[in-house]
């Protein structure tokens, strides 16, 4: 039996031959596993596919945050006029607890039992290699927290739009708004997959990705509080780098002009070019980390 | 009370990674509070809406959260519970001992730091301090009680408590006041309401209950989840579960 070539057996698929039956059809390679995981994982975090009782938590926070909305359109296509009484951004910085808890709850399914049951060298044994892993749960997150923030700004729009209401002014509002869902979802999906990669033990993830949140966005806003009453404007513009919530709030409501329901953004350019960079350094920062925690585990 | 099943207990709650967590949330409270002080000094309003808000509010749901949680729930994740349920000990007082061990931690580090930073916060160690680390004290005490039944009830304890602790009590709490009679916080709140006294209106130390029902209703859900649980911890089922 001629042994099987080598040569990018790594790079296009493992086929273990035996001494069976031999393959020489397609092989699909890496960017193909890179695909399945980042699909399966994305569709995990809704439970689909997966069994009943993993369905009933993402699907229960995604309709605390759709609900409202509905009852929203409703209000305000009665009482007509040219305005939703919640902007969209605003009403996503008032759900953070739930865009929170939604981060908490999934990202320790997406990679937490992987490292809890051991079997990282299982993935690593095919020819998927850390980078790959890693981008495709980071991607996969953050698209469903992304779906997480779109599904109530979407149905706030389609309101608007059954309402009548202008579109001229309510599609910038809600593509502005989509920004800021897609730069938030980068930055809650990075730090909880940090977060969750460091503790594999069922529970304490979730705990501490929404300690991290919650604690960082209620001393967020106790230090705008104060810093607002004692006039001091430019810090209370920068206290807004605490909280990724009002971080990236800080950086679309100057770049594309998002409403904010904080009382102070970045202070003037300055302070728009911190906000970006802090924000982009976070979400660089969040994939570095995960990089380096996969090395080890191949190593190990 | 056992003197085992406590110290196991208090290890694995106090291990390295879930201490680290712990401890975070205290030092934030007293590192704000000292911040606070420093720059607008002492201001009664800033004191309750910190203390409130963030204390009680936050701080303490979520150390009854992970210190009720995690006086169990590993154990039982990880199936080593079987070694403490083989042995002839009453499973409602395995439940107790559990429960103490962890109102022991959520008092050590939610209720005497909210008292410190109200010490701080208003200068003095008077009755805003004491209302507050006393609601503490007692809101960590059911959360406590609470969060254990909940652990030995279903695996995803910690989800569902934050849903019950963030969600429940301070989301849907803001919008639909009616929630607020459901909401440990609200109970514990009106003890504090009833220790400031004739100022708790001006302050805006008002709760959504009165202090029968608040300590009726906390008494109930303290005494039921802590009974419940011992009942439920009596014909656990312990299959692996991915």
């Amino acid at each position: 039996m001629p042994p099987e070539p080598v040569r990018d057996a790594r790079e296009l698929g493992v086929i273990h031959d035996i001494g069976y039956r031999h393959y020489d059809g397609p092989r699909l390679g890496r960017a193909y596993i890179r695909r399945s995981l980042y699909a399966d994982s994305a569709k995990g975090a809704y439970g689909l596919g997966r069994a009943a009782r993993t369905k009933v938590m993402p699907m229960l926070l995604f309709a605390a945050m759709c609900v409202p909305t509905l009852v929203i359109v409703v209000v305000a296509s009665v009482t007509g006029g040219d305005e939703l009484p919640v902007g969209y951004t605003t009403y996503l910085v008032q759900l953070q607890v739930v865009v929170a808890v939604f981060v908490a709850a999934q990202a320790p399914v997406s990679v937490s039992r992987d490292l809890r049951f051991g079997i990282m060298p299982l993935y690593f044994s095919r020819p998927m290699r850390p980078v790959d892993y890693v981008q495709a749960r980071y991607a996969a997150l953050a698209t469903a927290v992304f779906l997480l923030l779109a599904a109530p700004l979407t149905i706030l729009f389609a309101g608007a739009l059954l309402a009548e209401m202008p579109v001229g002014e309510h599609l910038p509002d809600y593509l502005r708004a989509l920004v800021y869902a897609v730069l938030l979802a980068v930055v809650l999906a990075g730090l909880g997959l940090v977060l969750a990669a460091f503790t594999p033990r069922r529970g304490l993830g979730v705990a501490a990705i929404v300690a991290v949140l919650l604690v960082l966005s209620g001393v967020q806003t106790a230090a705008q509080a104060i810093a607002v009453e004692q006039g001091a404007d430019t810090a209370a513009g920068y206290t807004g780098l605490v909280s990724p919530f009002s971080l990236v709030d800080g950086v679309t409501r100057e770049l594309v002009g998002t409403d904010s329901p904080l009382p102070a953004g970045p202070p003037g350019a300055v302070g728009t070019l911190v906000f970006t960079a802090v924000t982009a350094l976070v979400v660089l920062a969040c994939y570095g980390v995960l990089l380096r925690r996969y090395r080890r585990v191949t190593g190990a | 009370m056992n003197a085992t099943v406590a110290r196991l207990t208090a290890r694995s709650l106090l291990g390295r990674r879930r201490a680290l967590l712990l401890l975070l949330l205290p030092a934030v409270l007293l590192a704000l509070s000292g911040v606070a002080r420093a720059l607008a000094g002492t201001e009664e309003d800033l004191a309750v809406g910190l203390l409130g808000g963030f204390a009680l509010g936050t701080l303490v749901p979520l150390l009854g959260l992970i210190a009720g949680t995690g006086a169990i729930g590993p154990e039982i994740d990880d199936g080593s519970i079987v070694y403490v349920l083989a042995k002839p000990l009453d499973r409602h007082s395995i439940v107790v001992t559990k429960l103490l061990v962890a109102v022991a931690v959520v008092t050590a580090l939610g209720a005497v730091p909210t008292f410190a930073a109200g010490v701080l916060l208003t200068g003095t160690a008077g009755t805003l301090a004491v209302a507050f680390g006393l609601a503490a004290a007692v809101a960590g005490i059911a959360y406590c009680a609470l969060f254990v039944l909940l652990a030995v009830v279903t695996r995803n304890a910690v989800v569902v408590g934050l849903l019950y602790a963030l969600v429940w009590e301070t989301l849907i709490g803001q919008f639909v006041p009616g929630a607020q009679a459901l909401s440990i916080q609200q109970w514990a709140l009106a003890i504090a309401d009833e220790v400031v006294g004739s100022r708790a209106g001006q302050l805006g130390v008002t709760s959504a209950v009165g202090l029968p029902a608040g300590v009726v209703l906390l008494l109930a859900v303290t005494l039921g989840a802590t009974w419940y649980a011992g009942r439920r911890l009596r014909t656990i089922r312990l299959t692996s579960e991915v």
